[in-house]
């Protein structure tokens, strides 16, 4: 079973119809009971950081998502809020990876970074798996994870950044998956099945 | 790189598309789920629906087309039309829409554009303008390009990523439907002084109008009955900005 985390902020609609097509076993979820008993965890990400860390703690989620050793999945907003910090509404996030989310910030490049952009994809990360390297990816997003030990895939957007980074049973990615047609489709596929 | 961005337009009513010339004469180019699904197959890098009756009619119908495009397309789409309140944009958002696109609303009520992107991040809210020249200014127009605001366009473009918007959709209504080329004057002013990307629309009529679009600034180019009537296809436009030397997803 797949906990796809509902904290208001994320966009679960998306992600859970490609889990349909995807035949995943899943549920849609804020419930803490219901995520610790999952294989597998989705935090899909859409708004604002701070808010978003407030309905986490709402629900009591923060702890819990830490002591998670099942395989979990941030994508975007999701992503950031597995590092410690971001700038945006200087949050704090997680804490899983020791990263301080940043805000685009590059003279001749404008904000948000909306649209498709190649990865570069730098290691063999089962996550990224048979996708190939420069591959495009839809990105929506005005802060950015910095290039980091963690990082296992890149993007360019006046800075080099991480595209998707991972600590140990943690996965994190920057664009929509669940947008990013057919290649954003076997990234969530990779995740069902080899992580 | 980022690449530049090729958005077919669906204009809807009554979960049909329609499309007409200067916002008037409207005509029938098949459902919006059909429509969709052909250009997320034919390589569109973005879908937007705008509920053309819906500011005049005040119709909440949007919810459910929002819910079936999101079960058959695996890219971002925006939609608009009669959205007024937070809460109809976190129903649209939920049911799988990607962002959402401000018109009317915005221009009575400015601070919902604040509230929204406070909410939903910048990256969701889309501020959708309709501009016309009127003797040597141009104004924006609301409800649907029936009524002038007043607002100088140019103003009220920056006034609205001040306010949080993250992109802008500039719909030329001199040009829409003429097929004469965009208004790559205005575009090209425009993209200098915002920092948001900016989609043009209204005009394209070929291949160059495309390209002339982009040379000017904009980020992404929007398209109706062009492509509803496949005078042109997606995939031909894409291989030749491509070859033209812009970064383009194949």
């Amino acid at each position: 079973m797949i906990a796809l985390i509902d904290y208001g902020a994320g966009n679960t609609a998306s992600v859970s119809n490609l889990l349909i097509e995807l035949n995943s076993d899943f549920i849609i979820t804020s419930d803490k009971r219901e995520i610790s008993k999952a294989d597998k965890i989705i935090l899909p990400g859409v708004g604002e950081a701070s808010s978003a860390m407030k309905e986490l703690e709402k629900y009591e989620l923060v702890d819990l998502i830490k002591s998670i050793t099942k395989p979990f999945l941030g994508i975007c907003l999701g992503m950031q809020l597995l590092c410690n910090q971001t700038e945006e509404g200087n949050a704090s996030c997680l804490e899983v990876i020791p990263v301080t989310v940043k805000k685009f910030d590059t003279k001749g490049f404008k904000i948000p970074h909306m649209g498709w952009n190649n990865i570069t994809n730098n290691n063999s990360e089962n996550l990224l798996s048979d996708i190939k390297d420069e591959e495009f990816f839809y990105f929506a997003h005005s802060f950015y994870v910095p290039l980091n030990n963690f990082t296992t895939s890149t993007c360019n957007y006046g800075v080099n950044f991480s595209a998707s980074i991972r600590y140990k049973n943690f996965y994190g990615v920057q664009f929509h998956p669940e947008k990013s047609a057919q290649q954003g489709t076997k990234i969530i596929k990779n995740f069902l099945e080899l992580c | 790189m980022l690449t530049k961005r090729i958005i077919p337009c669906l204009d809807v009513k009554n979960e049909r598309v329609v499309k007409g010339t200067n916002f008037i004469n409207l005509r029938d180019a098949g459902t919006a789920v059909d429509l969709a699904q052909r250009y997320y197959e034919e390589g569109a890098d973005e879908l937007v629906f705008l509920d053309i009756t819906a500011s005049e009619e005040k119709r909440k119908t949007l919810v459910k087309l929002v819910k079936s495009v999101a079960k058959v397309i695996r890219i971002p789409f925006t939609v608009g039309g009669g959205i007024s309140s937070v809460n109809d944009i976190s129903d649209l958002l939920n049911n799988g829409a990607d962002k959402i696109s401000l018109n009317t609303s915005a221009v009575k009520n400015p601070q919902l554009i604040y509230e929204a992107a406070k909410i939903f991040g910048s990256q969701a809210v889309v501020a959708a303008i309709d501009i016309k020249k009127i003797s040597k200014s141009y104004k924006v127009f609301i409800k649907g390009g029936k009524v002038d605001s007043n607002l100088e366009a140019f103003e009220w473009c920056k006034k609205v990523t001040e306010l949080g918007a993250g992109e802008i959709l500039l719909t030329s209504m001199d040009k829409d439907g003429t097929k004469s080329g965009y208004d790559i004057k205005f575009l090209d002013n425009l993209t200098k002084i915002v920092n948001v990307p900016v989609i043009a629309s209204g005009g394209a009529g070929n291949p160059l109008h495309f390209l002339e679009a982009f040379n000017a600034g904009a980020d992404a180019c929007l398209a109706a009955s062009l492509f509803h009537y496949k005078e042109l296809v997606i995939k031909d436009l894409k291989k030749y900005l491509s070859k033209k030397g812009l970064t383009i997803r194949l």
